[in-house]
């Protein structure tokens, strides 16, 4: 029983092609082996472009147990600071967002620029006085920082496959929800709601693209709502998950909306009630407005820790084995000022604690990890749809719409990871 | 509506918070006025609602949605629902306009419900009018002490 067993986890044990272990949701060792292996070494989602559109704009984010500062510096760049002052570790920037050249540790007074390097410690003939200790001393920053479509990912390693290589066929589904701005570009400017969850942050990566919990967990408000929803993830449904590679993973419902061939429908509505929109869309991309406006917004998770459903955005920040935060917010789309702000009001709606959808997927976040912790019998399932997954044309594994085939994809990613020396 | 009693608007809000906490969710979505606002914002500031994020930003079909998916008795965040009690206090009127007033009080409230109890608090303002001789509520707005905090999941009426 690996659960009881003192040694290292043996990972080719506990992740299997068709279920998994439950001390991988309970246990602590493993929490810091993925802290190591996944959160500080792999590219993570730390936060968007446009959270800091203007130099010396600032905001707290997270990667892994990290508290990081993502800056834009006079020169444009946007950088990835951690929050820990060179002197004596303590915290240099407690708002959580602001505009500022320069952060002043309360400490002892040391000033770093939004770049990180330091530029004054009081006192300074107790150092030598100026120029001595500066290039030593400054704010550590993630090492390598990369961006697609405005996403910013970090990663603690120094050196590793680089963002394009991580995100593979899942930059094609960021790329997908910026086309649906007829200026090409996603905004993440509407605020962010944070949910503190009872629960190991796999649950919630792996339930992103789980197709066949929706009708369930969503049964009641889907019908209050007489929402269409829960027919694109039914038996009957056309639309697919796909295994995108290297843990990513997508349900994708262009199939369902190519059949409907209606522009629109993937936003509940009709081109007539968006007519500013569609026609800036069809300006923008001529003939191919068309299908983009049939196809919609994509329902993909990147590994490990971003997910885009459609017109939401949510990250996931690990605490610890049994505890993380699901942040969430709308997609913006510059130039589609007739949907931002019904994104918005859907997304308030949908998301977040009091999430008409959300709060519901939180419950059974919480009461798997309850269930975890019991010993008996040891195993998650994971083999639905097994039997029937077939290779795309381009070479992906395609699964119905309701089948475990992104939860496997996450879990083989994962194992590779995990196993790496 | 110079008449008014402060003591019946006291009542009111007692009578708000109790039909919260019971769960009665016929009482509760009977006192709201047709453009009704209930407004729980998230940590960003409360100037433009409809531009920004909020944890409960509902109107009045929204809260016949939100009512209305507890009623299905799957709403699984709140099956079983939460045991309820909170404490209103320091209530004020804090303005007259025509028939509305609006008046704020603080709470605090104690949910129990597997697997601990968690405490909320924060500041109420209620905007309250007078329909045909009766009180009802067209604004709440719930003000959370932690709301720039991440916070446990919110399914009951707060």
């Amino acid at each position: 029983m690996a659960g009881l067993d003192f040694g290292a986890p043996d990972y080719g044990a506990l992740i299997q092609p068709d279920r998994v272990h439950g001390s991988l949701y309970t246990d602590p060792r493993i929490f810091a082996d993925e802290l190591a292996r996944i959160w500080y070494r792999t590219w993570v989602y730390v936060g968007h472009e446009s959270e800091v559109a203007e130099p010396g704009d600032y905001v707290r984010k997270t990667l892994g147990l990290q508290d990081v500062i993502m800056t834009r510096g006079t020169d444009g760049a946007v950088r990835l600071l951690l929050n820990r002052c060179a002197h004596r570790a303590n915290l240099v920037c407690e708002a959580q967002r602001g505009n500022a050249k320069s952060f002043r540790c309360p400490y002892h007074g040391w000033t770093y620029k939004n770049t990180g390097e330091l530029i004054g410690f009081p006192f300074n003939q107790g150092y030598g006085g100026k120029g001595t200790i500066e290039s030593e001393l400054s704010l550590a920053s993630v090492p390598r920082v990369a961006e697609h479509q405005g996403f910013v990912f970090g990663s603690m390693a120094a050196d590793g496959p680089d963002l394009a290589d991580h995100l593979g066929e899942a930059a094609g589904e960021l790329d997908r929800l910026a086309r649906l701005s007829p200026e090409g570009k996603v905004e993440l400017t509407a605020g962010w709601l944070r949910h503190r969850t009872r629960a190991n942050w796999k649950l919630l990566a792996e339930n992103e693209t789980d197709g066949y919990h929706p009708q369930f967990v969503h049964g009641s408000i889907f019908s209050v709502t007489q929402s269409p929803i829960g027919a694109l993830y039914s038996d009957k449904s056309t639309a697919v998950t796909r295994n995108l590679g290297h843990g990513h993973s997508e349900n994708d419902l262009r199939p369902e909306f190519r059949r409907a061939g209606e522009p629109m429908r993937w936003f509940g509505t009709t081109p007539e009630r968006v007519p500013g929109y569609v026609s800036r869309m069809r300006a923008a991309y001529g003939e191919a407005a068309e299908q983009i406006l049939v196809e919609g917004a994509p329902h993909v998770m990147v590994f490990p820790n971003l997910f885009v459903a459609e017109i939401q955005v949510f990250v996931i920040q690990p605490v610890s084995a049994g505890e993380c935060v699901q942040h969430s917010t709308a997609v913006q789309l510059a130039g589609a000022e007739e949907l931002n702000r019904r994104m918005i009001s859907q997304s308030v709606g949908s998301v977040g604690p009091a999430g008409m959808l959300l709060a519901d997927d939180t419950e059974m976040y919480e009461r798997n990890q309850r269930g975890v912790a019991m010993l008996r019998p040891e195993w998650l399932d994971l083999r639905r749809g097994l039997h029937r997954e077939r290779t795309d044309e381009r070479g992906l594994t395609v699964g119905t719409a309701t089948d475990e085939t992104g939860m496997r994809g996450f879990w083989a990613h994962y194992r590779s990871l995990m196993e790496a020396a | 509506m110079s008449d008014l009693d402060p003591r019946e608007i006291e009542q009111f809000i007692y009578r708000e918070a109790r039909y919260a906490d019971e769960h009665d969710y016929d009482a509760w979505e009977a006192l709201w006025t047709d453009d009704a606002l209930y407004w729980v914002p998230a940590g960003g500031d409360l100037a433009e609602p409809g531009a920004q994020m909020s944890v409960i930003y509902d109107n009045r079909s929204r809260i016949t949605t939100r009512l209305n998916q507890l009623r299905t008795g799957r709403r699984y965040a709140q099956t079983p629902p939460s045991s309820l009690r909170r404490v209103i206090s320091n209530v004020e009127l804090l303005g007259r306009d025509g028939d509305e007033v609006t008046a704020a009080a603080n709470f605090v409230l104690a949910e129990s419900r597997e697997p601990g109890v968690q405490t909320w608090a924060g500041r109420v303002t209620y905007r309250l009018r007078l329909v045909d001789g009766e009180l009802r509520l067209a604004g709440k707005q719930v003000l959370l002490v932690n709301r720039d905090q991440p916070l446990p999941t919110l399914a009951f009426l707060i």
